[in-house]
């Protein structure tokens, strides 16, 4: 199911050139926020929380998610090039899996390191809040990833959708209807972020049990959707 | 050089001639440069909202550019119906609630209008036709800007002429809007200049649309959280040094300070009208910049 040389191509076409930089300016901007209340502020489990939950987790999480979810096919189904790739004899549900173990890798890398590393800075993982936002970090990777990387294949407007997904439906909507939170991979992660703290510091809307279920079935129906879209694929031409 | 059909022996060799086949050159009038550039403006302007491109990609501008408008068509039904004196929204506050709106149209139309020429190495094509640089940089900054710029002033127009039904204070109403123009003008001509910027660095679509709304969001989410600790900690003069850093505080801190409008941040405190002259100051410099930027990047792109 893991093909070494797609992986390769696909951490190029991720981290290749410039593109690096755009992931790298998301967490080095997260450090520096911290740094900085914690210079101005001091050590404050709640203002770590807030940063945490309100940044890293709301803003910085799901944007990388988009980046590396549909950077990981976007691109290549954009130019024509993944013909190149499909005509070769490697199952396509193992090119989509293999892209998906990529961005989910990616992800995790530049979202769940620096949030651990942000938590440290903030109040020294007081309360555990820097592990239960890094665990929440990571499982949203997850999931966003495998999400972002069927929007890849199904639209040509992914990352417009993507981004309207994580910053409308998860941030406008969530804050103002309270059936948007059920369905929001955000909350879902908080849930399991709420396991680890155990106390009234992280909330979340949704109980444990169903979180876990609903992130396991939308990454596996994710990712098995993608595979069946990649196995019909018709290169739309340029508009 | 004319083709030598090979001849048979016994003909005589004067017969060979070059045959007049009737190619013309064009001596019609030339449209020239001012011409190509207009072309060049009006085809951008109309690609930004998917005018002469395919029913697909008109989707998405058209979706944005109503969702813009829905909220100023509430507010003056809302206004007309219960005989309000005021509008519930400032114009100037317009563009600012509805920010991330234009932060998606941007997002998507600039990669489209500049990424692409230089993906399909279309650029030397167009620097085949009698423009310059100078006319290229224009032509898609303006239309970018006036892509903006229809999208921010149509809800300010409608909601003007809703205030106008509602028997409003003319001269109020027309001074508000006015200013409400010069914000959301300075607004285009900021995003435009920054959204190409970042479309220009990259040829491909997606990349610039995630870089366009990166620096868009990530700016403002990190200049308003910082800003918040600010206050909290109470350091107030370092509140309006941070509104430089983000696209759409430098428009809020601008207007607020010589536009009469309402800071978007009122526990804050806006800028003031002296130091709102930074704040003018940099604006000006990022659109100068997002120029100077432009034209440096096409001095030497796929050539």
């Amino acid at each position: 199911m893991y093909n070494p040389t797609v992986a390769r191509l696909t951490y190029r076409a991720l981290l290749g050139r410039r593109r690096a930089l755009i992931l790298f300016l998301l967490p080095a901007m997260l450090l520096v926020i911290s740094a900085a209340i914690r210079v101005l502020n001091g050590a404050d489990d709640q203002a770590a929380s807030d940063v945490l939950g309100g940044f890293a987790l709301a803003t910085m999480v799901p944007l990388i998610g988009v980046i590396a979810g549909t950077g990981a096919i976007g691109p290549e189904i954009d130019d024509g090039s993944i013909v190149y790739l499909l005509s070769k004899p490697v199952k396509r549900p193992t090119i989509i899996f293999t892209k998906l173990i990529v961005a989910i890798a990616v992800t995790m890398a530049f979202s769940a390191v620096p949030t651990l590393i942000a938590g440290f800075i903030l109040n020294g993982n007081g309360q555990q809040v820097a592990v239960a936002y890094t665990v929440a970090a990571l499982v949203a990777s997850i999931t966003y990833s495998a999400l972002f990387l069927l929007l890849g294949t199904v639209s040509r407007h992914a990352v417009v959708i993507g981004l309207v997904y994580a910053l409308v439906w998860e941030t406008l909507f969530g804050s103002l209807i309270a059936g948007a939170r059920t369905l929001s991979v955000q909350q879902w992660a908080l849930a399991l972020a709420e396991k680890v703290t155990g106390d009234g510091l992280v909330t979340s809307d949704v109980g444990l049990t169903t979180a876990v279920v609903l992130l396991v079935a939308v990454t596996v129906t994710a990712t098995w959707f993608a595979g069946q879209k990649l196995r019909r694929l018709t290169l739309a031409g340029e508009e | 050089m004319s083709t030598q059909i090979p001849q048979p022996s016994q003909a005589a060799p004067d017969t060979t001639r070059i045959h007049n086949i009737g190619y013309r050159s064009y001596d019609g009038p030339r449209l020239g440069r001012a011409y190509a550039r207009r072309s060049l403006f009006s085809q951008s302007l109309r690609g930004a909202y998917g005018l002469g491109r395919s029913a697909k990609s008109k989707v998405l501008p058209m979706l944005l550019a109503g969702v813009m408008c829905a909220p100023a068509l509430i507010i003056v039904a809302v206004a007309v119906a219960t005989q309000q004196t005021k509008l519930s929204i400032e114009y100037t506050q317009y563009a600012i609630y509805l920010q991330v709106v234009i932060g998606i149209f941007l997002a998507s139309q600039a990669p489209q209008s500049v990424s692409r020429d230089l993906r399909f190495r279309t650029v030397p094509l167009y620097f085949s036709r009698p423009i310059e640089r100078a006319d290229y940089v224009l032509a898609k900054y303006g239309a970018m800007a006036s892509a903006l710029f229809i999208l921010t002033a149509v809800p300010l127009l409608i909601m003007w002429i809703g205030s106008m039904l509602a028997k409003m204070d003319f001269a109020e109403q027309t001074k508000m809007f006015g200013q409400g123009l010069v914000s959301v003008a300075l607004l285009s001509l900021l995003f435009g200049g920054i959204g190409l910027v970042m479309a220009a660095l990259t040829p491909r679509r997606g990349f610039g649309v995630a870089a366009v709304i990166g620096v868009l969001t990530i700016s403002y989410g990190a200049v308003s959280t910082l800003m918040g600790i600010a206050y909290v900690t109470e350091n107030a003069g370092a509140i309006k040094w941070l509104g430089l850093f983000s696209p759409i505080t430098l428009i809020d801190g601008v207007q607020n300070a010589f536009l009469g409008a309402p800071s978007m941040f009122p526990e804050l405190g806006g800028p003031g009208a002296g130091f709102g002259v930074v704040y003018l100051l940099v604006v000006l410099a990022l659109i100068a910049g997002s120029y100077g930027i432009l034209m440096r990047r096409y001095r030497k792109v796929g050539l």
